[in-house]
């Protein structure tokens, strides 16, 4: 792993943009998010939510703009960034016909990490899945799969996690499991998620995103949830 | 262990996991080489002199339609579950996925070869177990999965998925069956190794020619 | 585009014209019938022509695949795309000509010799790049991978043809022509040459102004959603 970069920001985005067949989905982001900092990004389907993430963990190429993670370079750096992100989908990354420790242990390979069995056995007991770590994932209710998901995002201790809906199929129960986690990890957090109340209780930042630009950038104390509602609702024409 | 190779064999020991589970791929694979086989001997009759002249061609028409059907099926479980992004977003380069997936390609192909070579040989009583053929099955197979990987990882990321690997695949494999086929009936006339040398030569020229442009190339497919 | 300048067009049109003019001339009147094949054998001063400039259009696309892959200038992709068109429509014809030229002599619309196999492998090679063309959405996405595709069909041209030449060696198979060319077989060959490939750059200029004008009416489309 490369020499960390000083005082560098967790997130910075200048000018992203992306499009596809000339339709933009992204229209010059800029957004800087700070170590530790915790950013909640709400917007209608359509909005560029979900490209923003996919770019920001080196899996889509921008059609224009620079992004770098903890100083590092989305494109030209690539292989630093992924080391530095864990990334949680509303899709959950893992084979069905593999058990959870099959799918844990082969993503630590992937991270380089040095002991697999065992940090996939620490990641799985941190999301309350150690009795089920030898069964096929592709028995696991959707709840039980979003929760191993997770645990893949952690195993290389990341210092940013970029989370697009995490909470997607999860219980009441799950999800408060999942934001402890978040709260108490220390990492710095972009997520992208439907449920305005879940959201607010997390952020430092609250963004809107519409037709692939920022509308409303505030601090989280800032704002509360019927403000928010209202906001969403005049900023996009959506109920949110 | 050189952590590049590392991953690439975790990429290859994955596959190879999740189809020794399922048994998906290679039991409808071995199942489909062994019906062409028979489809043919049915189409040709059992005239002894006329299988003997169409017994290799008749082989590596099984081992070519079989392979598409294998080659299909290596980068459809990536798209379940977007699988193939979260490999992505791990710090693994694009190349070594491309060597992970051709070798369990590779494996899973020479595993149905291994078990249609003795049930050829037993159903029409030739010697198809000998080292020529056994040689020639082996490299024809490494150019099939050096260009089918590249090919599978380009087919389903259209509308048309599997249909369009064969259309794509096929002629470009051309000489490599033409080859495969050759060398394969001198050997079964016990010709000595001098003729079969320059198929064998050909077969190899397809296998590092494609093995390098499709290991430089896939980054190409697989980017977004 | 420069190249789609509608000047140099019109200066191709018109040397297209008289090439090919003076070609049909010289195939028709001035050059001496074939001694074994007859007249039929005439076909050979296009179906020739046409194998070669096939050839050159497939080069063509693999050239603009590379550097559209290095350069992700839209342009390379377009003059890639016609000009696969381009060589798709002259493999045909090869193939055509081929099979016209075929039945005469030896009774049969086909024969599987080295040159008619590889070019028949070679059709179905460009077929699949433009049906790749055709099933992707996505127009970055389309390009891209056609570029693929045109890299990886001429990378194994050499390798199809020279896996047939030896496959077609061992089944003798009739000699399309034996011998040298008398002076005046080879003036028309040569002219005839010309032609085509006139012919050939022409017809790319035009289809790539085409498609430019499509790109253009999209752009404008997409302004006006």
């Amino acid at each position: 792993m490369a020499e960390a970069k000083a005082a560098a920001a967790a997130i910075e985005i200048s000018r992203l943009s992306k499009s596809f067949n000339h339709r933009p989905a992204l229209r010059g982001i800029d957004l800087t998010v700070s170590q530790g900092e915790s950013v909640v990004v709400f917007g209608p389907n359509g909005a560029g939510k979900t490209t923003l993430l996919k770019i920001l963990a080196t899996v889509m190429n921008p059609t224009s703009g620079s992004a770098a993670i903890d100083g590092f370079d989305i494109k030209k750096e690539a292989d630093e960034v992924r080391r530095r992100i864990g990334v949680v989908s509303h899709h959950s990354f893992l084979y069905g016909s593999l058990t959870a420790r099959e799918n844990l242990e082969f993503y630590a390979r992937l991270q380089d990490i040095p002991d697999p069995g065992g940090r996939a056995r620490e990641v799985a007991a941190l999301v309350n899945m150690t009795s089920r770590l030898h069964d096929r994932v592709a028995t696991f209710s959707r709840g039980m799969q979003q929760r191993i998901s997770i645990a893949r995002a952690l195993l290389h201790k990341p210092s940013v996690l970029l989370m697009d809906e995490p909470e997607t199929g999860l219980d009441q129960h799950a999800i408060s499991m999942l934001w402890s986690l978040l709260a108490e990890g220390g990492q710095t957090i972009l997520l992208t998620t439907h449920s305005l109340e879940r959201g607010l209780e997390l952020a430092d930042r609250v963004i809107i995103l519409n037709k692939g630009r920022i509308v409303l950038e505030t601090p989280g104390e800032e704002i509360d949830l019927a403000g928010c509602k209202q906001a969403y609702l005049e900023l996009t024409g959506d109920r949110p | 262990m050189n952590p590049t190779l590392t991953k690439i064999l975790a990429i290859m020991r994955k596959d190879i996991i999740a189809e020794l589970r399922t048994r998906e791929v290679i039991v409808s694979v071995l199942v489909f080489a062994l019906l062409v086989i028979v489809i043919f001997n049915f189409a040709f009759g059992a005239d002894r002199p006329i299988m003997e002249a169409v017994a290799p061609g008749v082989l590596w028409v099984a081992f070519a339609f079989a392979g598409v059907l294998a080659l299909n099926r290596t980068f459809i479980p990536e798209k379940e579950n977007a699988c193939l992004e979260g490999v992505l977003s791990c710090p693994v380069s694009r190349e070594a996925i491309y060597l992970g997936k051709m070798l369990a390609a590779f494996i899973f192909m020479l595993a149905v070869e291994a078990i249609t070579l003795p049930v050829f040989a037993l159903l029409f009583n030739l010697p198809v177990l000998s080292f020529p053929i056994i040689l020639t099955t082996v490299l024809a197979t490494l150019g099939f999965v050096a260009v089918g990987t590249l090919f599978s990882a380009l087919a389903v990321n259209t509308r048309a998925r599997e249909m369009i690997l064969p259309i794509l695949f096929l002629p470009v494999a051309v000489p490599v069956i033409i080859s495969a086929v050759k060398a394969s009936t001198l050997a079964l006339a016990g010709q000595p190794w001098g003729e079969m040398f320059s198929w064998l030569q050909i077969i190899v020229a397809f296998d590092v020619v494609f093995l390098v442009v499709s290991y430089l190339i896939f980054n190409f497919i697989i980017e977004e | 585009m420069k190249l789609a300048e509608p000047r140099l067009s019109y200066a191709l049109l018109g040397l297209s014209f008289v090439l090919v003019t003076v070609s049909l001339l010289m195939i028709f009147i001035v050059v001496p019938t074939e001694a074994t094949m007859g007249i039929i054998q005439r076909i050979f001063y296009y179906h020739v022509p046409v194998a070669w400039v096939a050839f050159l259009a497939f080069f063509v696309v693999f050239v603009a695949s590379i550097m559209y892959l290095w350069k992700r200038d839209r342009k390379w992709d377009t003059i890639a795309a016609a000009s696969a068109e381009l060589g798709v429509v002259f493999t045909t014809l090869v193939l055509i000509t081929g099979s016209i030229w075929a039945k005469p002599i030896w009774g049969v619309w086909w024969t599987w010799d080295a040159r008619l196999t590889t070019s028949l492998v070679l059709w179905l090679i460009y077929v699949a790049y433009l049906l790749v063309r055709s099933y992707i959405a996505e127009e970055e996405k389309a390009a891209r991978f056609a570029a693929v595709v045109g890299i990886i069909g001429f990378i194994d041209v050499p390798i199809v043809f020279l896996a047939i030449f030896l496959w077609g060696t061992q089944h003798p198979s009739p000699v399309i022509f034996d011998g040298g060319l008398a002076p005046t077989m080879l003036a028309t060959l040569l002219i005839s040459l010309a032609a085509i490939t006139s012919v050939y750059f022409l017809l790319l200029l035009r289809r790539i102004a085409i498609k430019n004008t499509e790109i253009e009416l999209n752009n404008i489309r997409q302004l006006h959603d």
